[in-house]
């Protein structure tokens, strides 16, 4: 089962090593071992509070844990300081607050502090970025006044600039329609086979999961299984926990 | 100083300028609103206006602790009190067991009696009672010098560090996975909120600093389309009110803090109103 794919070399991009979180007294994740290949979509599946949102902050490094998180570059290389592209599910933010798409892209690309200004440069790269994710013209909008699948469109061309080393997708089309939700996927999975970036999705919907996942790992504190992802949707234990005998997936 | 001076009297001819006391008033305004209106902008969008509220009623107890260790100068045991209740309350808050108004209040309240309690221990609480509102007139060259330090540090904090703070202020996650590490940005802005009311207490009042810090950044808020007008328009609201209240108190006789605040609530409304009937065009 998990893990030790090391020996795999140049394919290995995310080797997570005896992973767990605490809060307190309560153990969220433990031993988790997982590994993510260059170019794979990796879903994450699990039941709510299986800790699979915990896992994607603790390879952010946003919250402390035990173990090891180690990247490589597609050479087999360690990478010291990766850079991570990441789509929150919804974005908890103040949506009256007065940041425009081009603040956000050019706070994070440039020295400049954006109270002064922009750059010409950084915002033409910041509309290029757009480009890609199929948004053009929505630099001098504020955050707050974009729609659902726009803004979650914005936060994939945010998570892309600079191009990461790996991208983390927690349920990022839950706010989003039908046709968003498609595109989202389609973009997502056209950057992988561009930039054959690994990328780590947590979703519940199961549907989007067979369609665009290459492999899935279930989450329930530590994981489970980690197989191809028909292999995992047919494990007695996922199809319990989905309830995937009473509708008929 | 005498250089400004002449050139204050060259500038402004008028018969509110010529004294030397307003003259440093003006100069303390010009200092003053610009620093409140530039960090305003964040305390605001990081919805602190009730935290830094706090942190100028703790300067009651920053003043007692000074005068119980009878010191002449009480910045130091404010700053030092400040920077302890500062980051005291965010700690807290940090760790999530009661919600973060309730913390605050909690510890502005204390602050607040703590401070009563201890001033009043040596008899008369009166003679304190000018921290309350503040007295700008009483400001002298070489204060003012400190609050231009305080500028300075400010300005240098907002160039260097400000697209990260503001990264981190509007979601820690994207900023993890920016590698900005949100919490030291937010310390980080904690502390030079509690510096900047520090210095500042003795010439705006603990009863209204909070306004002058809040209120031209909320009215900012109303009419801003992006970052840069955002902070613009902070600036100038924030020392058009100060100007002008210093202005108008002087001849109405009135306290300059509050004539300031005034003239600044009077611009939110107006600001509140040109949203609405922009929002409804």
């Amino acid at each position: 089962m998990p893990a030790s794919n090391f020996s795999c070399g140049c394919k290995c991009s995310v080797n997570i090593k005896n992973l767990g979180v605490r809060r307190g007294s309560q153990v969220i994740l433990h031993d988790v071992n997982l590994s993510a290949h260059h170019g794979e979509i990796l879903a994450l599946i699990g039941r709510n509070g299986a800790g699979k949102t915990t896992l994607l902050k603790a390879i952010m490094g946003r919250i402390p844990h035990t173990g090891t998180v180690e990247f490589f570059n597609p050479k087999g290389e360690r990478i010291q300081n990766p850079r991570i592209g990441y789509v929150p599910q919804h974005l908890a933010f103040d949506r009256s607050t007065p940041v425009t798409v081009a603040d956000l892209f050019c706070a994070n690309c440039g020295r400049l502090p954006v109270w002064l200004g922009h750059r010409k440069a950084q915002l033409a790269r910041a509309e290029q970025m757009l480009r890609k994710v199929g948004l053009v013209n929505q630099l001098d909008k504020k955050l707050g006044s974009l729609s659902g699948g726009e803004l979650q469109r914005v936060l994939l061309a945010f998570a892309l600039d600079p191009m990461p080393d790996m991208l983390l997708l927690d349920e990022p089309v839950s706010a989003v329609d039908r046709l968003g939700t498609g595109l989202f996927y389609e973009l997502v999975t056209s950057l992988r086979s561009e930039y054959h970036m690994p990328v780590l999705l947590v979703s519940h919907d199961l549907g989007h999961v067979k369609r665009y996942a290459t492999a899935a790992a279930f989450i329930d504190r530590t994981v489970i299984m980690r197989n191809t992802v028909d292999k995992v949707l047919n494990n007695p234990e996922v199809r319990e926990t989905f309830g995937l005998d009473i509708v008929g997936v | 100083m005498e250089g400004i001076y002449q050139f204050l009297d060259a500038l402004l001819p008028f018969e509110w300028a010529e004294f030397a006391f307003m003259k440093n008033a003006l100069l303390a305004v010009l200092i003053i609103t610009p620093l409140f209106g530039l960090t305003g902008t964040m305390i605001v969008n990081n919805k602190m206006s009730f935290f830094s509220d706090a942190l100028g009623h703790s300067a009651m107890t920053g003043i007692a602790i000074g005068v119980l260790l009878g010191v002449d100068n009480y910045l130091f045991s404010m700053l030092g009190f400040a920077l302890l209740f500062a980051l005291a309350i965010s700690s807290i808050i940090e760790s999530g067991t009661s919600s973060s108004d309730t913390i605050i209040g909690v510890f502005s309240s204390a602050g607040v009696a703590l401070g009563i309690v201890l001033l009043s221990i040596n008899g008369g609480f009166s003679k304190y009672s000018n921290y309350l509102i503040g007295d700008i007139l009483a400001i002298r060259p070489s204060e003012l010098l400190m609050l231009l330090i305080v500028l300075i540090a400010v300005l240098l904090l907002w160039f260097f560090c400000f697209n990260r703070l503001m990264t981190a202020s509007l979601n820690p996650d994207l900023a993890a996975s920016k590698r900005i590490n949100a919490r030291l940005y937010n310390t980080l802005f904690v502390v030079a909120i509690a510096l900047i009311v520090t210095v500042s207490i003795k010439w705006v009042g603990i009863l209204i600093i909070n306004s002058l810090l809040v209120l031209p950044a909320a009215s900012a808020r109303n009419l801003a389309k992006g970052m840069r007008s955002y902070h613009g328009l902070s600036v100038l609201i924030s020392l058009f009110s100060g100007v002008c209240g210093l202005i108008v108190s002087y001849y109405l006789g009135t306290a300059a803090g509050g004539t300031i605040v005034l003239v600044a609530a009077v611009l939110f409304f107006l600001s509140f109103i040109i949203n609405r009937c922009r929002d409804k065009a």
